[in-house]
């Protein structure tokens, strides 16, 4: 079952990368200057001259995805999460997206989880923005298993995809011999009928403990790893809705434009239910420690399971 | 080139802007300025410069062109139309709802459109992704890219112009269309650009200047340009904004402006003028 030991998505995603990069001479590699950081540096040490380091210019890095793909490659793009999304928003949108490229962008350092670097490089609007691009597919992993597999089926899936990258070395909690991703597809970790969690990335582990602890006081929360953004698995979340009757999401993202509002607009539309929208509110991040500030954004097991309480017993 | 070939070029290149004004004209918008600027260089690469097949145009070892200044678009679905990528009849559509012709170009529904452009600044990057994949697969074709020379205000050119040196992209040829204006003015009132040939060659490429109206200098830079090796070219062609109509050369108005039904018929009268005295 579950492993102790930690490891961080971004490394899953380097080495699922070289993985994928043996059968498959298509895939290359480009990074802006930060490979050590998104680690597609364990691919550019097995894969020299399928690598190709773009420098400090994003912009430039996805039009060069563009190019290659539009060539018949399969290239991953990487860098972080703010400057692949957020400085390079419209070369997606543009050069990428409209024309339903095959490249794969990799978000990494996403979240507040950055931690000491603060909130210019806390990205906390990746998922809003990818979400926004037609076509684009949007992949949130939450541990090292659901990152191999999310890597494999990006590749194998013909068109944009985006993956966010963690920085924080996490636990994993998926069970890889049974492990299954469907890109698209949530997956219910624990059943429960009074209320629905539905998490995604580095807080569904999160989400995992506090839904523990709360069944031993007697609250019986279902939790959903909603480990794609987009398309979103709208059966997944009305069956959530018709029995449970309540929805509370949790990310390490903002609640604009995110998995809430995403979960949100599928209740709204197809089974109007309650739904409490736990993320980084309306405000930015700051320096500190990954786990220091996942605590005080209440994105901790303990603070989960304090705030999934109270909007239950509300 | 000969006589024979010039002349067979500069009726081709007038029957591109014919087209390109009739698609403007129909569309009741877009821009005629650089299209025509544009038109003569477009024109021979089609019909004389890439090794492309029309009924092939998906072909993995053909040469790629990317319209990085996308706006331009007409001049490229006029050469297109007239190569026989797709009937010529498209061109009065351009445009309009549920057409194949968009405003700028659309790679998914156009055939011989190499890459989406439209956003200035973005189809130089997608040349040196397509020049690089040459290089990795060890293909002898070559990509060119068109820029406006207001584009190169876009710092993603720079960007781009560093990963094309830094990688030795010799299988890449860029050429800024350089009819020195832009929707607010003069590039030079604008955002200034000179000295445009010492800058691309501090970033690492082969300059080329010529006379963009000028079929024997054109090729004779093309033909330099696949020379070169273990760098990128420009060619910083000087244009003419919106020559072949009197009234629309060196006019800012005419950047992104559609001519009237009145306004329309003198351009096509001069157009058509302009062939028949090459025809005589």
């Amino acid at each position: 079952m579950a492993e102790t030991k930690k490891i961080a998505t971004r490394e899953s995603f380097g080495l699922a990368l070289c993985e994928l990069a043996k059968e498959h001479p298509e895939i290359v590699v480009l990074d802006a200057d930060l490979a050590a950081a998104t680690k597609t540096d364990i691919f550019k040490r097995a894969y020299p001259d399928r690598f190709f380091d773009c420098g400090i210019s994003e912009g430039n890095m996805i039009g060069v995805a563009a190019g290659l793909a539009a060539c018949g490659k399969v290239p991953f793009a990487a860098s972080f999460a703010m400057f692949a999304t957020g400085r390079a928003y419209e070369q997606i949108r543009n050069s990428v997206g409209y024309p339903h490229l095959n490249v794969k962008i990799a978000g990494s350092h996403a979240g507040i989880s950055v931690g000491e670097d603060g909130a210019t490089h806390q990205c906390c609007e990746d998922l809003a923005l990818m979400r926004t691009i037609p076509g684009m597919v949007v992949l949130n992993p939450a541990d090292h298993y659901e990152m191999t597999e999310a890597v494999k089926a990006a590749f194998l899936y013909n068109g944009p995809v985006y993956i966010r990258l963690g920085r924080l070395a996490i636990e994993s909690f998926n069970d890889p011999e049974h492990y299954q991703f469907e890109i698209g597809k949530g997956i219910t970790l624990e059943e429960g009928s009074d209320v629905t969690v539905i998490a995604t990335g580095l807080v569904v582990n999160e989400a995992l403990k506090a839904v523990r602890v709360l069944k031993e006081k007697g609250i019986n929360a279902r939790l959903i790893n909603m480990h794609t953004i987009k398309p979103i698995d709208k059966d997944i979340i009305i069956k959530a809705a018709k029995e449970t009757g309540k929805i509370i999401t949790v990310e390490e993202h903002s609640i604009i434009g995110g998995l809430g509002e995403a979960v949100s607009s599928v209740t709204a539309e197809f089974c109007p239910v309650p739904v409490k929208k736990i993320g980084i509110d309306d405000i930015y991040g700051h320096s500190g420690p990954a786990l220091g500030l996942l605590a005080e954004f209440g994105l901790d097991a303990a603070g989960l399971a304090k705030r999934i309480e109270a909007l239950v017993k509300a | 080139m000969n006589n024979q070939e010039l002349l067979e070029m500069e009726k081709n290149a007038c029957k591109v802007r014919m087209y390109a004004i009739e698609g403007v004209f129909n569309a009741k918008s877009g821009h005629p300025g650089g299209s025509l600027s544009a038109a003569d260089i477009i024109t021979y690469l089609y019909f004389k410069e890439m090794n492309i097949d029309p009924k092939n145009p998906k072909a993995a070892d053909r040469d790629r062109f990317v319209l990085s200044k996308g706006h331009c678009c007409p001049a490229l679905y006029g050469a297109l139309a007239l190569k026989g990528y797709f009937p010529a009849e498209e061109i009065q559509s351009l445009r309009h709802i549920g057409a194949m012709l968009q405003g700028h170009p659309d790679m998914k529904n156009t055939p011989g459109v190499d890459m989406s452009s439209g956003s200035l600044g973005q189809g130089i990057s997608a040349a040196c992704g397509m020049a690089l994949a040459g290089k990795y697969d060890k293909a002898d074709y070559r990509v060119y890219a068109m820029l406006g020379d207001g584009e190169c205000e876009e710092g993603q050119v720079w960007e781009a112009a560093m990963f094309a040196s830094h990688n030795k992209l010799d299988n890449l040829c860029a050429i800024v269309d350089f009819n020195g204006l832009q929707i607010d003015g003069h590039v030079n009132e604008v955002a200034g650009l000179e000295p445009i040939d010492q800058k691309f060659e501090s970033f690492g490429f082969e300059v080329i200047k010529i006379d963009g109206h000028n079929f024997d200098e054109i090729e004779a830079a093309f033909e330099k340009a696949k020379t070169v090796k273990g760098k990128p070219t420009v060619i910083i062609a000087t244009t003419v904004k919106g020559k072949g109509v009197s009234y629309m050369e060196n006019q800012v108005g005419w950047h992104g402006k559609a001519p009237n039904a009145d306004e329309y018929k003198i351009a096509k009268e001069e157009l058509e003028a302009q062939l028949r005295a090459l025809e005589a």
